[in-house]
């Protein structure tokens, strides 16, 4: 009875591993096949081929739309962080009025449909003259990275000790003085999480990158990936759209497994507060 | 009376008051940025919904009033028509979709979310590889997502077609993505696959707040491991679980990307975003898109007020 259930449990393990896993794996063992053996179904890797690889980079501009996305996500995250941080401070170490509203407020704008803006944010790109360009990614971007970081980082840094800050009190020390001097270096850790967390969902945006985007040159990642198409209407490159998949996945999941303790405690810093 | 102990109290309200100076100068940064790309988009995106505005006519949009929502004119015949998102039956069967959508997705991924965590907070050789594993999902951008398993689900070539014929579950190839029978099903799977990971950390964080000696207590008396989930664990770990789930269910009824890519042209998952947008951009129909994302946008307001009320939820944490 008791193996059993030893076998049943470890069952389940097998089985959630395997399910989280297999569709990347599939998607490696289809990236390295071409011709027709893409068209049959292979559970073991039967061939090696750089090809489609190869094949991503020549056709359209998709060291391009890397380089895009990198640019978009970095600016996005860079700006944001450094609006939360001051921000951040303000809500999670001073009392004041109205400061329980301000947080709802926040928390209320990053679960925010992003199509309730859009045409909004669209007339607004137009009028700055930005279509077109990453500078729209980055401004649209910020309506979910910055309460996201704010939020984050708020709730780590309300976590802190009081004395921390008494001392530099006492010293005379003026609030900017105390965020540069005692918090910053203290919350490198959670500005390394959050700022992950945040790049990658600036990384991953998809509806906002379509809409304020038209050419091949300005795309992000995820755009161009949906638009990969072959040489007829009928004919899906596969071959090339895993190629792709895997290209811009890999750096991320290598990120996450480096970071998971940290994601794990940033996402749920954002959720979990009973 | 000590002359100090006066000084280093007004000394003290001083202090406060640059505190509370210096916070708001913090602040402004990040509330101006917040008004710039919220605030004053949601506000325009209303106003829009009121005018006649076009994708080719930015600015030349004039007031309309309630028309692209729902207006009505009499014939000469008696007859009366009405115009309007809420009588368009596209609008009510995306409506539909995004509702039952959100309501099964997120059903399914709390309960599956659960076993996981449940697995994941017991102790056995492997678990951090386990953890490592299903981080992989949460990882893979949606658009990945969606692509991978349009490729495992394609009906000729596909992996799955393929699995499910060797076990003789089906007879004959399934075009899931096509099909309007398997549409949804076929959404319903890559977003459970994908979000179930992130359930399942919020979840085990949960769990975890759980005092040990609960269930070394229940074990000495005894009591049934599910009797003990459901009368001990399940009640403690209920306030994360509902937070968890809310935020889930925020995200599953706006859901775009997943779809878009997924199931693109099929009227069984066309969901609220999906057919805001293609008005908006795709159909010249900026004004009437328009409406429809404020509808959205209401309804999802409607739904958090009804939810933080009825559950009484505490999202700020303030109080603890």
């Amino acid at each position: 009875m008791k193996i059993l259930q030893t076998l049943a449990f470890y069952l389940l393990v097998l089985v959630i591993v395997v399910v989280s896993v297999f569709p990347f794996y599939y998607a490696i063992l289809t990236s390295f096949k071409t011709g027709t053996s893409l068209f049959e179904v292979d559970y073991w890797p039967t061939s090696f081929s750089l090809s489609n690889y190869y094949s991503v980079f020549q056709q359209g501009e998709f060291l391009r739309n890397i380089l895009n996305s990198i640019f978009v996500a970095t600016m996005t995250v860079a700006l944001a962080l450094l609006m939360a941080v001051t921000a951040s401070y303000a809500l999670a170490r001073v009392r004041f009025r109205g400061r329980g509203l301000l947080l709802m407020t926040i928390l209320a704008v990053s679960m925010f449909p992003q199509i309730a803006v859009l045409s909004g944010l669209f007339e607004m790109i137009r009028f700055i003259g930005i279509y077109n360009t990453p500078w729209a990614l980055i401004l649209s971007y910020t309506i979910f990275t910055l309460p996201f970081t704010v939020w984050v980082l708020t709730t780590f840094m309300r976590d802190l000790p009081v004395e921390i800050e008494e001392a530099a009190i006492v010293d005379g020390a003026t609030p900017w003085q105390i965020i540069t001097k005692v918090f910053l270096p203290l919350m490198w850790p959670a500005l390394v999480t959050t700022g992950l967390l945040a790049f990658i969902g600036a990384w991953n945006e998809f509806l906002f990158a379509l809409t304020f985007t038209s050419s091949n040159e300005t795309r992000t990642v995820p755009v161009a990936i949906s638009l990969l198409s072959g040489a007829t209407q009928y004919e899906t490159p596969w071959g090339i759209i895993m190629a792709a998949s895997v290209l811009v996945t890999v750096p991320i999941i290598i990120l996450v497994l480096i970071f998971q303790r940290k994601i794990v405690a940033g996402l749920t810093a954002g959720g979990v507060k009973g | 009376m000590n002359p100090s102990h006066v000084v280093s109290s007004s000394g003290k309200a001083e202090l406060q008051a640059q505190r509370i100076r210096a916070a708001m100068l913090f602040l402004i940064p990040m509330i101006a940025a917040l008004v710039l790309v919220a605030a004053y988009p949601l506000f325009r995106s209303i106003y829009f919904s009121f005018t006649d505005t076009s994708l080719s006519n930015l600015y030349g949009g004039q007031w309309i009033g309630f028309d692209n929502y729902l207006s009505w004119r009499t014939l000469p015949s008696g007859k009366t028509i009405f115009r309007g998102t809420l009588v368009d039956p596209a609008w009510w069967n995306a409506v539909w979709n995004t509702v039952r959508f959100a309501f099964v997705s997120v059903t399914l991924e709390a309960t599956l979310g659960m076993i996981v965590a449940l697995v994941l907070n017991a102790e056995f050789r492997g678990r951090g590889l386990v953890r490592a594993a299903i981080l992989i999902p949460w990882a893979i951008p949606t658009i990945v997502s969606a692509k991978m398993w349009s490729w495992m689900l394609n009906d000729q070539f596909g992996i799955i077609n393929n699995i499910l014929m060797k076990l003789g579950i089906i007879s004959q190839k399934i075009a899931w993505t096509a099909s309007v029978d398997t549409a949804m099903f076929a959404v319903l799977i890559v977003d459970i696959w994908k979000t179930t990971p992130f359930m399942a950390l919020l979840c085990l964080a949960g769990l975890q707040m759980v005092p040990k000696d609960v269930y070394e207590a229940s074990k000495i008396d005894g009591i049934h491991p599910v009797k003990v989930f459901f009368k001990i664990t399940l009640p403690l770990v209920k306030p994360a679980l509902m937070v968890a789930i809310i935020f889930r269910m925020l995200d599953a009824l706006r859901i775009f990307d997943l779809i878009y890519v997924l199931t693109p042209n099929s009227s069984t998952t066309k969901t609220m975003s999906i057919i805001s947008r293609e008005n908006m951009i795709e159909f010249d129909k900026f004004a009437y898109g328009s409406a429809q994302s404020t509808l959205l946008f209401t309804f999802i307001a409607l739904f958090v007020i009804l939810y933080i009320w009825l559950g009484k939820v505490d999202l700020s944490g303030d109080n603890k």
